[in-house]
């Protein structure tokens, strides 16, 4: 119930807290305080998770520490602030975290209704059924009268009931709090099917003890733009989180590698030279310092990089590119250009 | 006084010595620094929220929730409905395990209170480890247990255990059981089941009118119960059994048909309530050992049976005892119903406080009406027990 707990601090922050903890001035806050506070999720294989260490890894812990290193010069100075679907815009809104970095569709209500800042997206997903093999269903529109496990709080909820009221057909919702609790509840049969982003599907067959037992059905049924948020009325910090996500993708477009940024320094491509900052003051007009960029490549990597270390086909969750790969390799990544 | 009056430019140090006028302005100012406090977290609340662009506005009840419930026994609800709606659905769970919970934990209570007196060593021990097992595991783990025991433990729905030739079957996704259809005719047995109550009460005032005035006694619980079962069966009889059965059958991935008692409710209402028995059960004790020894040999010597000098004696007098504790034990068997959301229950918090909090991100305005309504619900439990409070205290005449 610690989630619960938090929500209601969160609300008690609402009631107490010092006016100002949303308002501009988050870069020097965190500069001051020497440490980034992300909030990611409670635990999702390859995306947010702590090691045996209990150091968080995944690909949007990774993003914070991109942040981190932008922002404080040292990917490491980040600190994870957990929270549930239904937790995690209360947290940003509060003040509890700077930056949200927790596998989040972008939407309208979100961005106008939550009053959040979205600033790109970082992995494109959508909404996908896995079953156990043995129930031998091969299509979404044969799931008439399962019982569906969801986690409440997120936008798959919404589609959910949205796709079975347009196919016509009846379901039970089991609602739950976190993805763990919604393995367990899907692996005793408690429920058929569990719905939830391709992404974390992936990440929840893989933890499961026979992978090769359960199927992901074919049919996906939403567009889920995954990405960082903020809080509205911070443009500044906007900005930085804005092209940290760009710095990462721009790179990986340029060839510039955790491996080569050093030699790259030396590039004649002038692109290169001004995301690195050696020409140019992109830097010190982001208010970061001149090199902020080059240490995201240089300490977590460029975008392809994180993609293929967390979740990547040589991991255990093995997620091809696919919408995900540069817009140059028949995907969607695209980032502004530096200039 | 006179003299006292006259001194008007110390007027003030006047009201302050005396004792009535003192206590006076010490209430002033009080409310004045509760009042102060509460402004200033009025003002941070509306501070706060426009900070982060928002508005405090109620609207958002009349928007369509989109999301659906999976426990609405009560009333019609479909993701078109309205966030007020899935409210009322989560006001409905929570009063549906509410009531549940606190009549399984009264009659659990009493039984392992009466358990826990009695001179058998083993009865009173079982009675003794379970209470001090129960009550000092937080409410919360007990309910996380029973629903991983239900959930993993009980059958998957296609190997479900099939009970009374295939009219019950028992499965991880709920106990499953026939409904009753009710076919032309089953009116005029409710009818009768009414009067037959009515016929019921009407017996016991009359019985006990007659005792007051003569003396004798007649079995009253007897010939109610006989009164209860015997006119509605004959109604039952005479048109024709009116009444037939929605069997549930397995088809597709799951059950149709008939009733179901899903595992969130069953978890929740058991480990609710035999927490809250724990407690109950000390204070039956309690209530019953404060009633002087004596009152049993003095009604013993007027020549009353056990079970009387029970029922007249002790019960009555225990009841004092009892009730009030009582009451804040029902109180929080309601309020710790909003642990449901562990499980996946659909209480209010669930619901309201929950995921419509979170499609709309109205915080404020949602945990407000929450907090309203768990005030709301204590506060009738409150106002119903207090009146059962008066009507069982000593009368004095």
């Amino acid at each position: 119930m610690k989630q619960k707990a938090t929500a209601v601090l969160s609300a008690a922050a609402l009631l107490f807290g010092a006016a100002g903890t949303a308002q501009a001035g988050t870069l020097e806050d965190v500069q001051s305080r020497g440490v980034l506070r992300c909030v990611v999720s409670t635990g999702i294989a390859g995306f947010a998770q702590p090691d045996a260490n209990g150091v968080w890894r995944g690909f949007d812990v990774d993003f914070c520490r991109a942040t981190a290193a932008a922002v404080l010069g040292d990917a490491s100075k980040m600190e994870a602030v957990t929270s549930t679907g239904k937790t995690r815009f209360t947290k940003l809104n509060a003040g509890e975290g700077d930056v949200l970095w927790r596998n989040t569709t972008i939407t309208f209500s979100r961005d106008v209704g939550v009053k959040l800042r979205f600033h790109g997206v970082n992995y494109y997903d959508g909404q996908g059924f896995m079953v156990k093999k043995s129930l031998g269903v091969t299509s979404a529109k044969q799931l008439d009268g399962a019982s569906v496990c969801i986690q409440t709080g997120t936008t798959t909820e919404l589609n959910l009931a949205d796709y079975f009221a347009a196919n016509n057909m009846k379901y039970e919702p089991v609602t739950i709090e976190t993805n763990d609790e919604a393995r367990q509840n899907y692996e005793s049969g408690r429920c058929d099917v569990y719905t939830t982003d391709a992404s974390g599907l992936s990440s929840t067959r893989s933890a499961l003890p026979n992978p090769g037992d359960h199927i992901v059905l074919p049919e996906i049924i939403s567009k889920e733009p995954l990405g960082p948020a903020t809080r509205h009325g911070d443009d500044q910090w906007s900005d930085i989180v804005t092209w940290v996500l760009n710095a990462t993708i721009t790179a990986e477009e340029l060839g510039v590698t955790m491996a080569n940024v050093d030699q790259m320094k030396s590039s004649k491509n002038p692109e290169v030279l001004r995301l690195l900052g050696v020409d140019g003051n992109q830097g010190q007009e982001l208010g970061l310092s001149q090199d902020w960029a080059y240490q995201i490549i240089k300490q977590i990597g460029n975008y392809g990089e994180i993609f293929e270390r967390n979740i990547g086909v040589n991991t255990p969750l093995g997620i091809e590119r696919g919408l995900n790969a540069l817009w140059t390799k028949g995907g969607l990544m695209y980032s502004p250009p530096f200039r | 006084m006179t003299t006292l009056t006259n001194q008007t430019p110390k007027g003030l140090s006047r009201l302050w010595r005396n004792k009535e006028s003192r206590g006076v302005i010490i209430q002033i100012i009080t409310m004045a620094i509760v009042f102060a406090l509460l402004a200033a977290i009025g003002r941070n609340v509306v501070v706060n929220l426009e900070a982060v662009g928002k508005d405090f506005s109620f609207d958002f009840l009349s928007w369509p929730a989109a999301y659906d419930i999976g426990f609405s026994p009560f009333i019609e609800y479909t993701n078109k409905s309205t966030h007020l709606m899935a409210g009322v659905v989560g006001l409905l769970n929570t009063l549906l395990i509410a009531f549940w919970g606190c009549i399984l934990a009264t009659l659990l209570g009493f039984l392992l209170g009466i358990m826990r007196l009695s001179s058998n060593w083993l009865v009173s021990r079982i009675s003794y480890v379970f209470v001090e097992f129960v009550r000092n595991v937080p409410v919360l783990i007990h309910i996380l247990a029973i629903y991983a025991i239900v959930v993993t433990i009980l059958p998957a729905t296609r190997q479900a255990l099939s009970l009374g030739g295939d009219t019950f079957f028992l499965s991880n996704r709920g106990f499953y059981i026939p409904a009753p259809i009710y076919e032309t005719g089953a009116g005029w047995v409710g009818i009768v089941l009414l009067i037959s109550i009515a016929l019921a009460i009407g017996f016991k005032r009359w019985a006990r009118r007659v005792q007051d005035q003569t003396g004798k006694i007649y079995p009253v619980f007897w010939i109610s119960l006989a009164l209860l079962i015997g006119l509605p069966g004959i109604a039952l009889i005479g048109t024709g059994f009116p009444i037939s059965w929605d069997i549930p059958e397995l088809k597709g991935f799951n059950f149709q048909g008939g009733m179901a008692i899903k595992p969130e409710f069953l978890a929740l209402w058991l480990g609710l309530s035999y927490y809250t028995a724990a407690f109950i059960a000390e204070i039956v004790r309690a209530g019953i050992t404060a009633v002087s020894h004596g009152q049993t040999e003095a009604a013993h010597a007027l020549g009353l049976r056990p079970n009387r000098t029970l029922q007249l004696i002790i019960v009555p007098q225990a009841l004092r005892i009892i009730v009030p504790p009582l009451c804040s034990q029902y109180l929080n068997l309601t309020k710790n119903s909003s642990l449901a959301i562990a499980i996946g229950y659909m209480d209010i918090t669930a619901t309201l406080g929950g995921i419509s909090l979170m499609q709309t991100g109205k915080e404020m305005e949602t945990m407000l009406i929450v907090m309203g309504v768990y005030l709301i619900i204590s506060l009738l439990i409150s106002s119903f027990m207090n009146w059962f409070n008066s009507r069982i205290k000593l009368t004095e005449r």
